[in-house]
């Protein structure tokens, strides 16, 4: 094939979002392809028919008053036409922030010079990213090292990928095919070879490409995750647990020693593992050691699919063969603070999983 | 056509000898590196400039050479990023922002105002040392070991993850900062105390409203970027945790000081653009400008609103739903003042008497292309357009229009403009009108490809790309060609004017603005008297000067 043939002209739609923003671009064209073609027809047109030509009166032109009318025209014209604008990319913008509840969630993460992502039924892939045609995807994602972004242009979003941070983006498949992910946020030398493939299949294939490439799950990564760091030796949900229980956490409200409210989302499992200070419990004392440099991405994501699938009576038996962290003080939470650390009333049994805490 | 359609027989030069002036009144290299005349400082800043221009065009034309080709093989990865990189840095830090203010600004605002030099003449040639300082300096570490994260600087990646010189070039651009804020300063008490009997606020040129505006936001703007750099260079020295997450820090944080500073920066760059077309348009068209109050106004508008929309930089950075509506809508609510001068200088050309002659084919070139940037701009002031466009060549593309297609041919009308005030000689015609034409034609070829390139997807910064995008980066890279061509034209009629020039004589475009009425080149005092002004800077219906009793 000639290099013509495989010039880029316009980029395919293959997701719900690409149509949307492509009408709004053609829409976007439409209105200011006008207004240019306006001032330049104006332009060459004043050119043409008020130069000055040979035989001319050597007097200059005779005054124009400006009128105001006509200034308060193209101030306020263009202020209408931008709400217009606004409002449409708003929409447009609001709908591809938001994920649906039911969308299939992939995690992932960048780092320099690839991609990595992690299925919830445990497959791993660099560079490659299988997609069920149809189906809405939530990709978490998060980095390593360096800001990066998750860019597919047939897919028509784009999100900056954050080191300590998640952020997501989401899209629902049209159309099957190969595309190219683009890192499109600078990120050093071979940030132009930070090229993954995103691979829409259709559902049947999607899941014998899943059923291929099977490793338990995600969820069960997280539960191997939370025995290999102790995890379950103070939230071990039962009577004299030194820390809040984990079941049902997710997505639910927690109220902190602050008086304030948090839901348990991605972000407050992500930080209460790297800084478990930052949140605490209310009617619990902070006994957590922080397991920043200990603990990869990849394992916090799994701990993340973990608690999401996580349901009352769960928690797996606490493993007595291993000590608890040696940064957790060897003896009761009521001996350091006789006052206020034994859960009260007003704090959970190991069954109320509002005020859980990882 | 030629200047003498324009130039009335009384005031052909007269074959006499030379009058004094600023330029001869003293020889040597001291009297010109210890002057303190604002002229003589905008000549050393001219050349400065001009040179910062010509090494940051070397930079990027490797780059275009470079991705004629998918797989780039030219020059390597990293040697390509730092080319980037030195592009970006020497041409907003050392070209954009200060050209207009310190060459043209420098050179005209006292004139324009009656004033005998600016308020504080030694500031004034401090900020020239400082900002060869920073220019010196910045040079050095790019061309000794360079810097490869870009002109954005954005951590971790700056404060953290790159081995290259990021401390030393940093330095170099706060130097840099100090030199826009003395001149800021400068022009702001100039501008206040120093006009001349009756030069009230509504007679003044929108040059020098706009140069107002612009120092304005040099004082206000400029310490945030200071103190963000200086942030980032104790990040890397000290391993303070400001923008690193891995010490605590938070890499957003450094986007939001960032683009607090870089984004009224654009308006730093484009508003003494504006000032020039508002200039050129009504003295070759011989009509007032249109809607002066509104131009005047919409200048300050322009100066307070840019400091309200910086986050739409960020709109796919991880900011808040309701900062990124917040910040789409302001940005649209800047553009409503862009528009009304697009308008207005349109309007100014209705009746008038138009000659073409070579500043005014710029200042022409500028509001096309001006305009086409001011509308892809809204494309990216739209959210739902944003989460696909953001950080592609469709971004660069319509940056480029603003910066280049924009400012740099504003810079050119104004230079051209005011080259015979600054030297007494005229350039030449034909080969100035060439290479206003050239440019103007390189100019699109080489950016409207990027938009198409853009929206297909190709990412910024890539030292090679996918096949599918080849065929837009090589009318790109030949556009670009024919673009160098045209800015090395204007190089060679200049320096052959300066020895061979015509005589201008003192007002060679029979233009009313002050500067216009007193030597060309102007006396070292600007007047031999003091200017009396009677009237608004634009009455070319009357034919009579600003100081025409």
């Amino acid at each position: 094939m000639g290099i013509l043939g495989q010039t880029a002209i316009f980029p395919a739609q293959a997701t719900t979002t690409a149509a949307r923003v492509d009408m709004l671009f053609f829409f976007l064209c439409t209105m200011c392809g006008a207004v240019g073609l306006l001032v330049a027809v104006l332009l060459i047109y004043f050119s043409v028919r008020y130069r000055r030509r040979p035989g001319d009166s050597p007097l200059p032109p005779p005054e124009t008053h400006s009128s105001h009318a006509l200034e308060w025209f193209w101030t306020i014209t263009p202020f209408f036409i931008f709400i217009v604008m606004f409002l449409w990319g708003a929409v447009v913008y609001v709908d591809a922030y938001r994920p649906p509840d039911e969308s299939l969630r992939i995690y992932g993460i960048g780092k320099q010079w690839m991609w990595k992502f992690q299925h919830p039924e445990g497959q791993r892939e660099i560079n490659t990213l299988h997609l069920p045609l149809g189906r809405p995807v939530q990709i978490l994602l998060t980095s390593e090292d360096v800001i990066h972004s998750f860019f597919v242009p047939e897919f028509r979003v784009h999100m900056d990928v954050l080191p300590n941070r998640y952020t997501s983006v989401w899209f629902q498949t049209t159309r099957p095919g190969t595309y190219h992910l683009f890192c499109s946020q600078y990120c050093g030398t071979n940030h132009a070879g930070m090229i993954g493939t995103a691979v829409v299949m259709e559902p049947a294939q999607f899941e014998n490409w899943l059923a291929l490439h099977a490793e338990g799950s995600l969820a069960l990564d997280g539960r191997k995750v939370f025995l290999k760091y102790r995890c379950v030796s103070c939230h071990s949900a039962t009577e004299n647990a030194r820390a809040p229980v984990l079941e049902g956490l997710y997505r639910r409200p927690v109220h902190l020693t602050t008086g304030q409210t948090v839901i348990a989302d991605e972000a407050y499992i992500r930080e209460s593992i790297l800084q478990p200070g930052a949140k605490i419990v209310a009617g619990w004392e902070n006994l957590m050691p922080t397991f920043r440099g200990q603990i990869s991405e990849e394992e916090i994501y799994a701990l993340i699919a973990y608690f999401r699938s996580l349901k009352r009576g769960e928690t797996p038996p606490r493993v007595e063969d291993y000590p608890p962290p040696t940064a957790t003080p060897e003896i009761n939470a009521t001996q350091i603070n006789p006052a206020g650390a034994k859960p009260t009333s007003a704090t959970p049994t190991p069954a109320n999983p509002k005020a859980a805490k990882p | 056509m030629t200047t003498a359609t324009l130039v009335q027989p009384e005031q052909q030069p007269a074959p006499r000898t030379e009058r004094e002036n600023y330029l001869n009144v003293a020889y040597g290299v001291v009297s010109w590196l210890l002057t303190k005349d604002h002229k003589r400082i905008a000549l050393l800043y001219l050349i400065s400039v001009t040179v910062m221009f010509f090494i940051g065009g070397f930079a990027i034309s490797v780059v275009r050479l470079h991705l004629l080709t998918p797989e780039g093989g030219l020059v390597s990865a990293d040697t390509y990023n730092r080319l980037f990189t030195m592009h970006g840095v020497l041409m907003v830090f050392f070209f954009l922002v200060p050209v207009v203010p310190t060459v043209l600004g420098n050179f005209c605002l006292p004139l324009m105002i009656g004033a005998k030099d600016l308020a504080f003449p030694r500031l004034n040639l401090i900020s020239w040392y400082l900002y060869m300082a920073g220019g010196v300096w910045t040079l050095y570490a790019m061309l000794t070991e360079g810097v490869d994260t870009g002109w954005t600087f954005y951590t971790p990646y700056s404060s953290q993850s790159t081995h290259y010189n990021v401390v030393l070039t940093l330095i170099g651009l706060v130097l840099a900062g100090f030199s826009s804020m003395a001149t800021g300063i400068n022009f702001i008490v100039t501008v206040h105390w120093m006009r001349a009997p009756g030069m009230t606020w509504f007679r003044l040129p929108i040059f020098v409203w706009t140069i107002y505006a612009t120092s304005c936001i040099f004082l206000l703007a400029v310490p945030v970027l200071a103190m963000a750099l200086i942030l980032v260079i104790l990040e890397r020295l000290f391993h303070i945790g400001v923008f690193d997450p891995a010490l605590g820090g938070d890499p957003l944080l450094f986007q939001h000081l960032f683009w607090f500073y870089s984004h009224p920066a654009v308006y730093i760059m484009i508003l003494p653009g504006m000032g020039i077309v508002s200039e050129v348009i009504p003295c070759f068209a011989r009509k007032a400008l249109y809607g002066y109050s509104f131009v005047a106004y919409s200048s300050l508008g322009i100066a307070f609103l840019s400091f309200l929309v910086w986050a739409h930089h960020m709109f796919v950075a991880g900011i808040s739903l309701y900062s990124a509506l917040l910040f789409s809508s302001l940005s649209f609510l800047v553009a409503v003042p862009s528009a009304i001068k697009v308008f207005n200088w349109t309007a100014t050309l209705y009746k008038g008497s138009i000659v073409f002659e070579t500043p005014m084919l710029f200042c022409l070139g500028f509001v096309s292309l001006f305009t086409v940037g001011g509308l892809t701009g809204l494309f990216l002031a739209t959210l739902g357009m944003d989460i696909h466009v953001h950080d592609t060549y469709f971004v660069i593309a319509h940056f480029h229009f603003i910066m280049v297609g924009g400012m740099v041919m504003a810079y050119m009308g104004g230079l051209h403009y005011w080259w015979p005030k600054m030297t007494g000689r005229l350039y030449s015609q034909f080969w100035s009108r060439l290479a206003a034409l050239i440019i103007f034609v390189g100019f699109f070829l080489t950016f409207v490809p990027q938009f198409v390139v853009g929206y297909n997807g190709m990412p910024r910064r890539y030292f090679r790309y996918v096949p599918e995008f080849q065929v837009w980066n090589v009318l790109s890279s030949a556009g670009a060609s024919i673009l160098a061509a045209g800015y090395v034209l204007p190089l060679c009629y200049f320096l052959y004017s300066l020895r061979y020039g015509k005589r201008a004589g003192d007002n060679p475009w029979q233009a009313t603005g002050l500067e216009w009425q007193t030597g060309s080149p102007p006396p070292r005092d600007n007047f031999e008297a003091t200017p009396v002004v009677v009237r608004g800077p634009y009455e070319y219906h009357t034919g009579k000067a600003q100081n025409d009793p």
